[in-house]
């Protein structure tokens, strides 16, 4: 991880988000403007249903034979006189980039955004190293300005507001003047875009991700919108490709759907600007593109996933969508989850990875709302996801005590209809009694948590129960 | 036992399996040899005047220009008005791509050049193996007379495609590789491009010219 993960503090960063004035001004633009765009580009496409059932199908199939497609995918990389590795961790993956650079001589590696290199903390490996990884997307070159890690898997500075980054470009661009106008986002843009392009024409290794492997081809697939991610492969005389074994698909025709709804569910573009298919290194007479070609694939934990509860986490296209459409997500941003992978995706993807000791706490961080999975390109069961990681935090004793006894004690009487009668009926009689002046209460023991910020209003006298047998009784 | 056996060994463990099943084998070679076709959309289908239609409107909807001429011998002529209109130098590097070079540039007031970029180029044209209507997307491929680096270090791309190499979807580029490239292998480099290059990291504002090209103009050639 780049930085240690703080999952298991999520509601005091959770808590410490809501106060933070820029971040809640800065999130504002992902409730409108992500959820937005994608509506509008589903709508111009009457196939958009029938092609997240194809995406899913295709995930599936692939899952369900990816020891096979990983070998057909490995020999057709061979073929193509390129490279594979193989990670069983983070670190193996880690360890293997630093091989590659040493064995080189690299002094410098231009970087193509890759949530996988996040989950490997490659940039923090890289400086122990000696060696300057420079992240080329604009909004990982902001973060890592910052010494922040992303907060969203497909906009890492949708935390930032424009006047935070200009501050930190003029802490770090010191050779420009002073005086210069960066008030306006083109003005930073072309800033980064000019100090950069010397970045990515001298450095020594290009390192991206994959959106997708191609097992028919043993071809890596980019997506990207700014053209960092080509500079990044074609520039430099290596390059690497890192990705987490479920990327593989098996044909051009299985890209092609998942292509459809990726861009689509993600900024609500039709397709991203640049998809790039890359197979090997240059060729004979080929006048520019790396001299060697790597592909590490690495497990960190997927190879476990398969065949469990867990395994259709592994469908996930990392378009983002969930987040967008999350309110938990709108109210405190990526870094409360406190780990590489935020919102509804993060929060069951995190606890496989770290543990349900250190992530538990993120499958939390829902209102059941149902959004994520219903956006979700590849119909991934978040909500269910959550609940059964819930579930393994209550039975390992791991959720705090007073909901544990708060639970016991009400599934004691829930599990007694007639204690449980007796007991409400007496129960809302004397709370409606009690708060008969003002019909609610600004205060109540137990319940500080809600009437804190609101009161609770008094009830009516009668159960639910009770009211729905009378009326009941009064109907037949 | 390596890392490759390792992960193979986890994931058949996983999934209860051998990786000797035939049953398996055959439905996963069956699928890599068919490639069969998923959902295609209906947007981008039809005859070649509804494609170069369509494919003309999802381009300029990703914000590239687009422009119509009769034969590949107006294209040097339309490149220089779009670069004088936009008060751009009269420079222009491409590379060796037949298409391109049996154009008339010398008719032209463009002082071009050859091979790849070294960064230091402001305009390149680029010939493409097709288009797709579907999106509006061009499809460029790599080799020895086609340089990437000029579809992302120039500020100003040019792309011509003939308008019988504008398809429907990307299933029919696919099928053109194969035919040009042989089942299974591809050129080092497919780049698909839809629109000139973006960002919206800066307060979700949509920039053109992140790190690729600003301006992406695509000259489509009616007439063979």
């Amino acid at each position: 991880m780049t930085e240690t993960p703080t999952s298991s503090h999520f509601k005091e960063n959770a808590h410490a988000a809501l106060h933070d004035a820029p971040l809640q001004k800065a999130l504002q633009h992902v409730r409108v403007n992500f959820i937005d765009k994608r509506a509008k580009a589903v709508a111009r496409l009457p196939e958009f249903e029938a092609l997240r059932d194809s995406a899913r199908d295709i995930k599936d199939h692939t899952l369900a034979n990816l020891d096979l497609y990983i070998e057909a995918y490995e020999a057709r990389v061979v073929a193509a006189g390129g490279h594979v590795h193989y990670a069983m961790t983070a670190k193996d993956g880690v360890d293997i980039v630093l091989k590659l650079c040493h064995e080189r001589g690299a002094k410098a590696v231009t970087k193509g955004k890759s949530m996988i290199a996040e989950e490997m903390g490659l940039n923090a490996a890289l400086e122990a190293a000696g060696i300057d990884p420079i992240e080329t997307d604009l909004g990982e070159y902001i973060i890592q300005l910052r010494g922040e890690a992303p907060s969203h898997i497909i906009a890492p500075a949708v935390h930032l507001n424009k006047e935070q980054v200009e501050a930190d470009f003029r802490r770090v661009h010191r050779d420009l003047p002073s005086d210069r106008d960066l008030s306006q986002p083109v003005q930073l843009l072309t800033e980064a875009r000019g100090i950069l392009r010397d970045k990515f024409l001298s450095a020594d290794i290009g390192v991206t991700g994959a959106n997708f492997l191609i097992a028919e081809t043993g071809t890596s697939i980019i997506v990207t919108n700014e053209g960092n991610g080509d500079l990044t492969q074609i520039l430099p005389k290596v390059h690497i490709v890192l990705a987490s074994l479920e990327k593989i698909v098996p044909t051009l025709e299985d890209a092609s759907q998942l292509l459809r709804v990726l861009a689509r569910s993600a900024t609500g573009q039709d397709m991203s600007v640049y998809t790039t298919l890359s197979t090997g290194p240059r060729r004979p007479g080929d006048p520019d593109g790396p001299e060697e070609y790597h592909v590490i694939l690495i497990d960190n934990g997927r190879s476990s996933m398969l065949g469990g509860d867990f395994e259709d986490m592994l469908r996930c296209i990392r378009c983002g969508a969930c987040m967008n459409h999350c309110p938990i997500y709108h109210a405190v941003g990526g870094h409360a989850y406190g780990s590489v992978y935020p919102g509804p995706m993060g929060a069951v993807l995190t606890p496989s990875l770290i543990g349900v000791e250190e992530g538990g706490q993120l499958p939390n961080a829902s209102t059941f709302c149902g959004r994520c999975e219903a956006v979700c390109p590849v119909r991934i069961p978040l909500p269910n996801m959550m609940r059964h990681w819930r579930e393994r935090e209550f039975e390992r004793h791991l959720s705090p005590k007073a909901m544990r006894y708060g639970i016991g004690f009400w599934a004691f009487f829930a599990k007694r209809p007639t204690l449980y009668r007796l007991s409400t009926n007496v129960a809302m009689r004397a709370l409606h009694w009690l708060g008969r002046a003002k019909g609610r209460f600004a205060s109540l023991p137990f319940a500080g948590g809600w009437t804190r910020y609101r009161d609770l209003p008094a009830p009516q006298g009668a159960t639910f129960q009770s009211q729905w047998r009378a009326k009941s009784g009064s109907v037949h | 036992m390596s890392a490759r056996e390792e992960i193979l060994a986890n994931i058949r463990r996983s999934l209860g399996v051998t990786g000797a099943e035939a049953p398996r084998r055959m439905a996963v070679d069956d699928r890599l040899a068919q490639a069969r076709s998923g959902i295609i959309p209906q947007r981008g289908q039809g005859d070649q005047a509804a494609r170069v239609a369509t494919f003309k409107d999802e381009a300029e909807r990703a914000q590239a220009s687009v422009v119509e001429v009769e034969t590949a011998a107006d294209a040097p002529g339309e490149i220089a008005r779009f670069l004088r209109d936009s008060n751009l130098p009269a420079t222009l590097r491409m590379g060796d791509d037949p298409r391109l070079a049996a154009m008339p540039w010398s008719a032209t007031a463009l002082d071009t050049a050859h091979g790849a970029s070294d960064g230091h180029d402001l305009n390149a044209v680029s010939a493409a193996f097709a288009a797709i209507a579907e999106s509006g997307t061009l499809a460029l491929v790599s080799g020895p007379d086609n340089p990437t680096t000029l579809n992302f270090l120039p500020d100003n791309h040019f792309v011509v495609v003939a308008a019988s190499d504008i398809v429907g979807d990307y299933e029919s580029v696919w099928r053109k590789l194969r035919g040009g490239y042989g089942k299974g292998a591809m050129p080092r480099t497919v780049n698909f491009i839809t629109g000139p290059s973006r960002s919206a990291d800066i307060e979700q504002t949509l920039l053109l010219g992140a790190h690729g090209p600003r301006r992406l103009h695509i000259v489509i050639v009616k007439g063979a």
